[in-house]
């Protein structure tokens, strides 16, 4: 089975559909002039195609700024995409109305990146926790605060009933950034989309947030999203990772695969930015990807890596996109360099 | 957040004091409201002199005796029941003709003359109405014969100011108080002093059938009335200045709740649905800051109604699109892009939801300041109205005591107390509530930074 599978691909009954699947997404943001005229777009998704299987873990990676945000947000159903579909379970998450969308939402976790900002501040843990279980229609207050205490316990604040009643400012980042988790997966959901969750954490919680994060996510069998510009965090995590340049999946693989055996140019100069804790670092440059990531207004032609890109075919990449090339079990690029049939050059 | 506001205010001595007159000021309207019901105080208020009768005019209140050297008299008033009042005898003096003469007897002590004497009668009789000579009795002895009249009403007053024949007889010089003869101990002098000691008023009536009967009444007229003195009508001040209050603090409540209320549920929906929801609030507001509100106020005064009611809704009709919304809106612009809205949004909440259990609770401590702030305000805007002569026409206010003062000329006649006391009522609730506002604002203000 191919990880993008064609739209066409009929779900036969025994085949179970997969819990999450995106179709060919754009995320487009108008560009307006005059308040109403249209000025173009910020392609911030161009033509995303993945599927996520139940219980899986996949790692979004990709400078500020590539379209990572937007997917999540695509996913999470706060924009609407501009062409494309998001199937879960099947079904496009836009398709069921109203409705529709407040079911997809019970079944969606999210966790953010700045856990105080995520947390309103004038609500208590208890009422932050309560609202998700409000919203889902359980009425009874008792069942409430029972599952409010088990899930404190399993993010690890304990004893939970010393947290009910405290403000998100009492609360240490790592303690603020758990209720954020709590209240991410309180309702159960199959799906948890975490956007760069240890990025505003010191250093000392993040490998206990990420060690947390993938201990609730194999205890609920969750399929996790995981959204980061940080390589180095990633091979705590995930089984899969996506490299996002520009709007566009360049590069999906595992996550040995990515970090063993890189393919595309972009891949290869994200890893070798890494830091590594050696002195040795500081007496010689590393080299990075000349320039900065491309307008997402007017992308560049063909290949939109192209213009940094160390290894360009002249007179190709530029001109024609690349296409999505298999280079070894499960592992998938969009460049050239792998293409086995290359049009003829036209310069 | 709001717990520990109530903690903070504590530390602030204006607050305190603030709030403590605040808490006096909404005792007194509810101990008004249950004293003197709504009913009662329109009835007063609107009452003429079958109501206030006994009042002296324009009296200042009886404090005003604590600043002066010559103590100003307070109005004495008795009834042929009164005891001290003797009856001298009834006796038949023909088949026709019975005599019954009473005689009332008060002290009078003040260094002033009052200001008038009055007699009230009231005769019952078939044909003949019956006859009465009043003869006033100096301490020195002197008699006076006041008048001779004949009683055909249910309520006959003689008023010693309006004797015409009296003061004939008396030969009054020109612009000489008529009261001054009565009690001055020799008014032909330059400067007439009182004469203190005991006053005796005899009624000698005649009456012309056997079951013909007669009261009556006396009344001298003070100086002094009460502990807020007494207007052009006779009114007793004190009614109004206490039914006042709670006017003034309903209105100024109500108004400036109403307007921070709806100003900031608007400002919240316009910036949460955006487009062109927030364009057309933002368009109404632009143009209705520039609308001139006194003027507007004055029309809808003169052509539609005055009644507070209704100016209350104009008022916040006018208000509610104003300067705030700006304010509100660029704080909840800000509260929109927070993660957790987004987060909430996530989980599924309404935009209603939204709107008022995660956007609204954030700016509320932002808000209290300025309520409070504004309470005063709409309680001088209402002040201003009345002064204008737009006051309610049933309710007495504060503004409307100022503006019967400034009709009759109060301030060059002399009449402090009646300008005094209103704009001291108005200028005490608005440093309260200045004083617990700007230190509300002071506590709360660095959280304003955080939002």
């Amino acid at each position: 089975m191919t990880l993008t599978a064609p739209v066409a691909t009929p779900a036969t009954a025994a085949q179970q559909p997969p819990l999450l699947s995106v179709r060919n997404l754009r995320v487009w943001y108008a560009l307006r002039k005059w308040g109403f005229g249209l000025a173009g777009y910020v392609r911030a998704v161009d033509d995303v195609s993945f599927d996520l299987p139940r219980g899986e873990a996949i790692a979004v990676v990709g400078e500020s700024g590539c379209g990572k945000s937007s997917l999540m947000r695509a996913i999470l159903g706060l924009v609407r995409p501009h062409s494309g579909q998001i199937l879960f379970e099947g079904q496009d998450i836009w398709a069921g109305g109203r409705e529709g969308m407040r079911r997809y939402r019970m079944q969606v976790g999210y966790v953010q990146q700045d856990p105080y900002g995520a947390l309103p501040p004038f609500m208590s843990v208890r009422r932050i926790l309560e609202e998700p279980l409000i919203l889902a229609g359980i009425k009874d207050r008792k069942e409430r605060l029972e599952r409010i205490i088990r899930v404190l316990e399993e993010v690890k604040m304990s004893p939970p009933e010393d947290f009910l009643n405290k403000f998100p400012h009492m609360l240490s980042g790592g303690q603020q950034q758990r209720v954020v988790i709590a209240r991410a997966i309180i309702r159960d959901p199959k799906l948890l989309v975490a956007d760069e969750p240890v990025s505003m954490l010191d250093a000392s919680v993040r490998v206990e947030i990420l060690k947390l994060l993938r201990q609730i996510q194999e205890e609920h069998n969750l399929a996790v999203i995981y959204i980061t510009h940080d390589l180095s965090t990633v091979r705590y995590f995930s089984e899969r990772i996506f490299v996002m340049y520009a709007g566009k999946l360049i590069e999906k693989a595992s996550v040995k695969d990515i970090l063993e055996s890189p393919r595309h140019p972009y891949t290869k100069a994200l890893l070798a930015a890494i830091p590594e804790p050696d002195a040795e670092n500081a007496k010689h440059l590393r080299e990075v990807p000349p320039g900065e990531p491309p307008s997402l207004v007017n992308p560049p032609s063909g290949c939109r890596f192209h213009p940094r890109c160390p290894e360009i075919l002249r007179g190709l990449c530029e001109v024609k996109e690349p296409p999505e090339v298999e280079v070894g079990p499960a592992h998938l690029t969009s460049c050239w360099l792998y293409a086995e049939e290359r049009p003829s050059r036209t310069a | 957040m709001l717990r520990g506001a109530w903690k903070e205010i504590r530390h602030y001595p204006s607050a305190v004091i603030g709030l403590v007159i605040i808490l006096i000021y909404a005792a007194i309207s509810v101990y008004t409201v249950i004293a003197i019901p709504y009913e009662e105080a329109v009835r007063l208020w609107r009452g003429g002199e079958d109501i206030w009768g006994d009042n002296p005019r324009l009296a200042a209140p009886t404090w005003y005796n604590l600043f002066r050297k010559k103590k100003l008299p307070l109005t004495i008033k008795m009834d042929d029941k009164h005891p001290s009042v003797k009856d001298l005898g009834y006796q038949q003096v023909d088949d026709d003709l019975w005599v019954h003469d009473l005689e009332y007897a008060f002290d009078f002590q003040a260094d002033e003359f009052p200001q008038d004497v009055a007699l009230f009668f009231q005769a019952a009789f078939q044909k003949k109405a019956p006859y009465v000579s009043i003869v006033w009795i100096r301490p020195d002895g002197k008699e006076i014969r006041l008048e001779d009249l004949s009683i055909r009403g249910q309520r006959q007053v003689f008023l010693v100011s309006q004797a015409q024949r009296l003061h004939k007889k008396l030969r009054l010089p020109e612009g000489m108080d008529p009261v001054v003869p009565l009690f001055a101990d020799d008014y032909k002098s330059e400067n007439p002093q009182v004469l203190k000691g005991t006053y005796k008023v005899r009624l000698e009536t005649t009456l012309f059938e056997a079951d013909s009967t007669i009261n009556s009444k006396l009344v001298v007229y003070g100086k002094v009335h009460g502990w807020a003195g007494t207007d052009h009508l006779r009114r007793d001040l004190s009614v109004a200045l206490l039914w006042g209050a709670p006017v003034a603090l309903s209105f100024g409540l109500l108004a400036a709740t109403g307007v921070s209320v709806l100003t900031m549920i608007i400002a919240a929906v316009g910036v949460w649905f955006g487009g062109w929801v927030d364009a057309a609030i933002q368009r109404i507001t632009e143009v209705n800051m520039v609308l001139p509100v006194l003027p507007i106020l004055i029309m809808v005064g003169i052509f539609i109604s005055r009644s507070l009611v209704v100016m209350l809704l104009v008022i916040v009709a006018l208000s509610i699109f104003g300067a705030s919304i700006k304010t509100n809106r660029a704080i909840f612009l800000q509260i929109k892009a927070s993660p957790y809205i987004e987060a909430a949004r996530s989980y599924g909440a309404s935009d209603l939801r939204i709107i008022f259990f995660y956007m609204i609770p954030r700016i509320i401590p932002t808000i209290i300041p300025s309520l409070v702030l504004g309470i005063p305000s709409f309680v001088f805007l209402e002040a201003s109205l009345a002064v204008l002569g737009l006051g309610d026409p049933v309710l007495p206010t504060w503004g409307k005591i100022l503006d019967d003062a400034r009709v009759n000329g109060a301030l060059l006649q002399g009449h402090f107390y009646w300008v005094l006391l209103p704009s001291f009522a108005l200028m005490i609730t608005g440093i309260a509530f200045a004083m617990l506002g700007f230190s509300l604002d002071r506590i709360f203000n660095p959280r304003l930074r955080e939002l």
